[in-house]
């Protein structure tokens, strides 16, 4: 891990085994809702659900400082604590929860690497208790709203070709094959994807056990699509939670200055009205 | 406090998509859970009091949700 941009933020299976516990540590796992969690955990975890927990449930939006806050406290975190997050789907959910802890200004909040399916497959202990927390009392920061791409950005970065748009689903999504993953449903009216956008699904940036690529892998996977850091980038995927792992992996792995996360992704752009969308495979990279 | 014993991964195909098929024992109880292989979203989960309880109830399952997968011409 030492030489990713920032290896501060991540944690192998073995240091959670060694400190889940610790006073000044909490571990939390983190996925669509809690089904995982309640099969059995990483002992000391707690969980936070992403669709009742990590969204804002009256608008589509992500938590306001004051839920985010709530949060927090409920979890019996303070803004000192080391915030230790995993979660099924190689972390895509964790991931959507540390980017909103990083809007938020949490100091230390870390990835475990290859989440639950590795602690899986190590054969490690999993518990079925609750960690009992003592409720804190968090003030969160102001948002850091440069972490997130809002429509009006992509449709910029799109038009003018601003910014580079990561698609991070799969190819058949991309294309427009499909409109959701195989078996989910589908959330939008058409298929296809964002005008300019390059295709670099969010699983080629993992090793088969669901850690993170080494950085030189990863630069590669991102410059054979021109993606090098050099001009800002914004990835997107269906709801935002893809998005949010390759997010980290840009910004936190290999390190580039401006990367967004665009939340509202397909479920936005593919239901709105008057804009257009491309469909097939994209263009080679040299050829936007 | 219990261990995941007997965990094993298995590529499989149901309804023409591509499946990955987690199952683990827990104690005296089998989980198995599948996930399309692209993108790699779970899709459901099953446990069972033995391994083809748990594995024919989750492929059960996975074979319904996949099956309404509508593919499209570009």
């Amino acid at each position: 891990m030492a030489d990713y941009a920032h290896p501060e933020v991540l944690v192998g299976t073995d240091w959670v085994a060694a400190h889940a516990k610790d006073p000044n540590v909490r571990v939390v796992e983190v996925d669509v809702d809690t089904k995982a969690f309640d099969e059995g955990h990483v002992p000391g975890a707690l969980a936070w659900a992403w669709n009742t927990q990590l969204c804002d449930t009256l608008r589509r939006d992500i938590l306001s400082r004051q839920q985010f806050e709530e949060l927090m406290s409920a979890s019996g975190v303070q803004p000192d604590t080391t915030l230790v997050i995993y979660g099924d789907n190689n972390n895509w959910f964790a991931a959507w929860a540390l980017w909103q802890a990083k809007i938020y200004g949490h100091k230390d909040v870390r990835l475990m690497n290859g989440g639950r399916k590795k602690w899986l497959s190590e054969g490690r202990e999993l518990s079925h208790e609750v960690a009992a927390v003592e409720r804190t009392r968090y003030q969160a920061k102001p948002p850091d709203l440069s972490l997130r791409a809002l429509l009006p950005q992509v449709e910029e970065a799109s038009a003018k070709r601003t910014a580079a748009l990561v698609d991070v689903r799969s190819p058949q999504e991309f294309t427009g094959e499909i409109l959701a993953p195989p078996g989910l449903p589908e959330t939008c009216q058409r298929g296809g994807h964002i005008p300019g956008a390059r295709s670099i699904p969010w699983g080629k940036a993992c090793n088969d056990d669901g850690t993170f690529k080494s950085v030189a892998d990863l630069r590669q996977l991102y410059a054979a699509e021109g993606v090098d850091g050099s001009k800002p980038v914004i990835a997107y995927c269906r709801i935002g939670e893809r998005s949010s792992h390759s997010w980290f992996v840009l910004k936190y792995l290999l390190g580039f200055d401006k990367v967004t996360n665009y939340d509202g992704s397909w479920t936005e752009w593919g239901n709105l009205v008057g804009v257009p969308v491309e469909r097939g495979a994209a263009a080679t990279a040299a050829q936007t | 406090m219990m261990k995941v014993e007997e965990f094993q991964e298995i590529r499989l195909e149901i309804a023409g998509w591509p499946v990955n098929l987690t199952i683990y024992r827990l104690g005296n109880e089998w989980h198995a859970k599948a996930d399309n292989v692209s993108p790699g979203a779970a899709l459901c989960r099953a446990t069972g009091a033995t391994r083809e309880e748990a594995e024919q109830a989750v492929l059960r399952r996975a074979q319904e949700l996949l099956s309404r997968t509508r593919r499209r011409a570009i």
